[in-house]
């Protein structure tokens, strides 16, 4: 039997360059309140447990926990952090609802990236501190890597993946939240600055603000909450190897694992004919690609050919990103797995407004939870 | 819950202040341990939860991808839990969920800490938990509020310090029978109050040392359980609680955190009077007067009445109410993290009998491990029965 | 002296700092320096901008009826929006207090700092702040004394904790 968990409130706030007036905590009250009044909840009654995805490095802080419980109607209740992606903290809830002790749980995920003033000494400081850490570059080394593997192994032509740049840019043009929407070509996407060869800046996803939180109940006690609920049916996280060097980079086999067991939950087959629409990890113009393949929604090596031939646009055999994705709306550390929930939600509630892909029923979010890890998260979704 | 959860191999390394072992060797041992305890190899893991506390310890961003090599978690769903200090006690309850949701059979719980790689001194990292704008350009230490706290916990009770510093002595006298343990040792209740002032009341015997270890643990669903071990220590409650940010506001006599965290855990476990059903506890003890504050918190003993326990006696390895028999951060070390879960190894091998010269006099059937973090401000109990 | 009495040997070699320094191990020295600026936010600026006035201003919840120290713009109890602005008196009682003998790095100071947490007049009763106690004997320092604020002059105050240098005494004694 499918996993069957109701996504019952979002809200959000932030989503900007820079958000200098508010502090985390303030624009976390802000996202909460919302998502709380989407549920039709009060959190000082209804909620019993309460999940943060956090870095303290990117928050500056060590121990961020201490900082979450006022502003989410926390304080005096079950609250942790989970630090992961947001969709492992959504798995997290799934498991607090399933297990009996929750009915309903709220996560929340955030970016505050504006007050970090050098975020690549953080990201750095997240490689190996004896084998990899010598390398004084751009963080972005490791994307580069991976992608000049990518094309190699699958004989990808190189402008493809700056298609996938410019579809993202231009859907989120349509987008509210889309922060980096614009609208370029392949020769623009290719001839910008090379962040890490073959990586150019263009199709380097770019970090904005915001705080998101999500309300999930139990089948049970969706049916009296809200009246848009969109149901988790199935949710897969895995990691490969810390260790870069150890990986097959042109795969992306952490994706595969967790889209197999979300997969497997859910009770989707044929995964390439099955969803709507699809919200996939492209803080990369390739990653949108190898995550394409490693959730089996293009055959390998073939991903690249599809977004050139329009089939991933959005009014293409299946969207893909038509929120705009990281490149196009901009990417939000650990909050990054639940915005592309949130676009998904929108389009299964029917809400999505210009963005709107009509009749959205079945779509697959996946996420990665950034350099230099193999860490990522899948969520099957439908109304 | 759809299934009841068991633990059934547990594994510690040395505490000690600096260890030759890298944090992925160090997660290794205790995890290599734990599994052959069980009796299972890696194959048999369907998920792994890890825990570790501030990254600034053992100086890595995202430290919990770096460890998951040394936690066997590659290729594995792994959540990194995180409470602070709490998140010991925490991992093993992050185990509790993936395997009581239904959602796995069979999970690896482990916890690491290597706090020596930090210079010129661990508790450096801890300057960075306050409140950057507010707190932290007043020059703030760990010791402060827990100093803080003491003096209030004092003054609120009229609890005399040499009172408090019986726990410390029962705590570092009871390591000396543990393996592990970093500071076992015989001391007086005048040691503790003749060495040096560090943040006053507190005083360098108060306080449990900065170290590095980990430790593990091996949790299963009741039908996989039963078929591995003729005695699995069942994990029949769990709960957590936060209380608010502002720490100053609060009433720091009384952790009401811990209260509630305790009574999360007892209504899943059936317990109505925790002073009459738990048999021992590994109360979180990373200064001694927090042992007697957390024993109110968690209902072991009145409020205000836990230091009398202390000194009758009461909380001592044969006494009524063995309180850390293995000899609790105190005596055994504190690496944050691995500390919370060597209390939770420590009631395992009480509850089964197997703790040689550190085993309670009494017949122990519930045990409950408990850890506490952050700003004053989380409760995180296990309750767990033979 | 076992574990377990099904466990026989414990894993885990323990070092020395000497042993470091004369390179029988190895270790890789770096220096972390991340960098912040932090949004202070609505309540927090104004509460910085106040204290460069020579005033501490707090929050009101209406529906509680707290006056809130650190003020906040949502009141964690009612989850509810704050609703106003309220000046507080710059005098008010230690509730606790230590005196500390080490650093934010744990080395030994000279002089040891006074720290309290001092509940603030004006705001509802439990509602402290940290800070610095001056101007007394360490040994003089009693729980339920009443403190008041010394500030910075207003040349030097830039809109920071610190604008407060410490709390000192008042009244008997």
């Amino acid at each position: 039997m499918p996993l069957r968990i109701g996504i019952v409130g979002v809200g959000h706030s932030g989503f900007d360059s820079m958000t200098p007036g508010l502090s985390t905590r303030e624009l976390m009250f802000e996202a909460a309140s919302r998502a709380y009044e989407d549920a039709g909840i009060d959190p000082r009654k209804d909620v019993q447990s309460f999940i943060c995805c956090t870095e303290d490095f990117w928050e500056g802080i060590s121990i961020t926990d201490e900082y979450m419980p006022d502003q989410l109607g926390a304080v005096l209740r079950p609250l942790c952090t989970i630090s992961s992606d947001g969709i492992v903290g959504l798995a997290t809830a799934c498991m607090h609802i399933m297990s009996g002790i929750a009915d309903v749980a709220v996560v929340e995920s955030h970016s505050k990236i504006s007050d970090v003033l050098n975020p690549d000494e953080i990201s750095s400081f997240a490689l190996d501190p004896i084998y990899t850490h010598h390398v004084n570059a751009d963080p972005r080394f490791v994307a580069g890597l991976e992608m000049a593997r990518y094309l190699k192994e699958t004989a990808t032509r190189r402008e493809f993946c700056a298609q996938v740049a410019v579809k993202n840019k231009k859907n989120a043009l349509l987008n509210p939240r889309g922060v980096h929407g614009a609208n370029l070509d392949k020769e623009a996407v290719l001839n910008s600055k090379v962040a890490a060869s073959p990586l150019t800046e263009l199709e380097s996803s770019k970090t904005i603000d915001g705080s998101i939180v999500f309300v999930l109940a139990s089948a049970q006690k969706a049916k009296k909450l809200g009246n848009h609920t969109v149901w988790i049916n199935g949710i897969g996280w895995s990691s490969d190897t810390p260790l870069i060097e150890d990986r097959d980079m042109a795969r992306a086999a952490y994706a595969e694992q967790s889209a197999a067991r979300a997969y497997k939950m859910a009770g989707v087959r044929n995964p390439a004919t099955y969803f709507d629409l699809a919200e996939v990890d492209d803080t990369y113009s390739y990653k949108e690609l190898q995550s394409l393949e490693a959730l089996k929604l293009a055959a390998k090596g073939k991903a690249g050919k599809m977004v050139e031939s329009g089939s991933f646009d959005r009014d293409g055999r299946l969207p893909v990103n038509a929120s705009g994705g990281s490149l196009g709306v901009g990417h939000m550390l650990e909050a990054t797995g639940l915005h592309r929930v949130l676009e998904a939600v929108l389009q299964l509630r029917g809400q999505a407004g210009r963005l709107q892909i009509p009749g959205a029923k079945k779509a697959v979010v996946q996420s990665w939870r950034g350099i230099p890890t193999a860490t990522g998260a899948v969520a099957v979704l439908g109304n | 819950m759809k299934n009841r959860v068991a633990i059934i191999g547990a594994g510690m390394t040395l505490f000690r202040r600096r260890m030759l072992e890298s944090p992925k060797e160090l997660s290794f041992e205790a995890t290599r341990m734990a599994l052959d305890s069980a009796g299972l190899e890696l194959r048999d893991i369907q998920s792994v939860v890890s825990g570790s506390a501030p990254d600034a310890f053992d100086g890595m961003h995202m430290k919990g991808e770096y460890l998951l090599d040394g936690m066997g978690g590659i290729g594995k769903p792994n959540q990194r839990v995180y409470v602070g200090g709490g998140t010991g006690v925490f991992t093993p309850i992050g185990g509790w969920w993936n395997v009581a949701s239904g959602m796995y059979d069979t999970c690896l719980c482990v916890a690491e800490e290597k706090m020596s790689p930090l210079h010129p001194h661990p508790q450096y990292a801890f300057w960075s938990i306050f409140d950057q704008i507010l707190e932290r350009p007043l020059g703030t230490t760990l010791l402060w509020i827990f100093s803080l706290e003491m003096r209030r916990y004092m003054h609120k009770y009229g609890i005399k310090e040499e009172e408090i510093a019986t726990v410390s002595v029962k705590n570092k006298g009871n390591a000396v029978d543990h393996p592990c343990a970093q500071l076992g040792a015989k001391i007086t209740v005048d040691d503790v109050m003749n060495s040096e002032p560090i943040c006053w009341p507190v005083k360098r015997l108060d306080v449990s040392p900065p170290s590095d270890g980990a430790a593990a643990v091996v949790l299963a669903s009741e039908k996989v359980a039963k078929t591995l071990t003729d005695q699995p220590v069942w994990l029949d409650g769990v709960g957590w609680t936060l209380d608010s940010t502002h720490w100053t506001n609060r009433d720091l006599a009384y952790p009401e955190y811990v209260e509630k965290a305790a009574w999360m855990a007892y209504k899943m476990a059936g317990i109505k009077k925790p002073r009459k059903e738990i048999d021992i506890a590994e109360v979180y003890d990373p200064f001694d007067y927090k042992e007697l504050h957390h024993m109110e918190g968690l209902q072991l003993a009145g409020k205000g009445e836990a230091a009398k326990m202390a000194v009758d006696g009461v909380t001592q390895r044969d006494g009524d109410l063995p309180v850390c028999p293995s000899g609790g951060l105190l005596g055994v070390g504190n690496p944050i993290a691995a500390a919370g879960m060597m209390k939770i190894c420590e009631v395992f091998w009480q509850l089964r009998g197997e703790a040689g010269k550190r085993q309670v006099k009494k017949d122990a059937r519930t045990g409950l491990a408990q850890a506490w973090g952050d700003l004053m401000q989380v409760g995180t109990v296990a309750v767990m029965r033979s | 002296m076992k574990l377990s009495q099904k466990i026989t040997s414990y894993p885990g070699h323990e070092i020395t700092p000497e042993d470091v320094k004369d390179g029988k191990y190895l270790d890789v020295v770096y220096k972390f320096e991340p960098k912040y600026s932090w949004a202070a936010g609505v309540a927090i600026s104004r509460f910085l901008a106040d204290l460069k006035e020579g005033r501490i201003i707090a929050r009101k919840c209406m529906n509680c009826e707290r006056i809130l120290v650190p003020p906040r713009m949502y009141c964690e109890k009612c989850f509810r929006p704050t609703d106003e602005w309220v000046h507080i008196k710059d005098t008010g009682t230690v509730n606790t207090y230590s005196i500390s003998h080490v650093g934010t790095d744990a080395r030994r100071l000279k002089t040891p700092i006074l720290v309290a947490v001092v509940d603030l007049d004006g705001a509802t009763p439990g509602m402290g702040i940290l800070h610095n106690l001056g101007e007394i004997e360490p040994s003089k320092i009693k729980v339920g004394m009443k403190v008041k604020a010394v500030w910075k002059s207003s040349s030097e105050r830039q809109g920071a904790i610190t604008d407060i240098r410490y709390f000192k005494p008042v009244g008997e004694e």
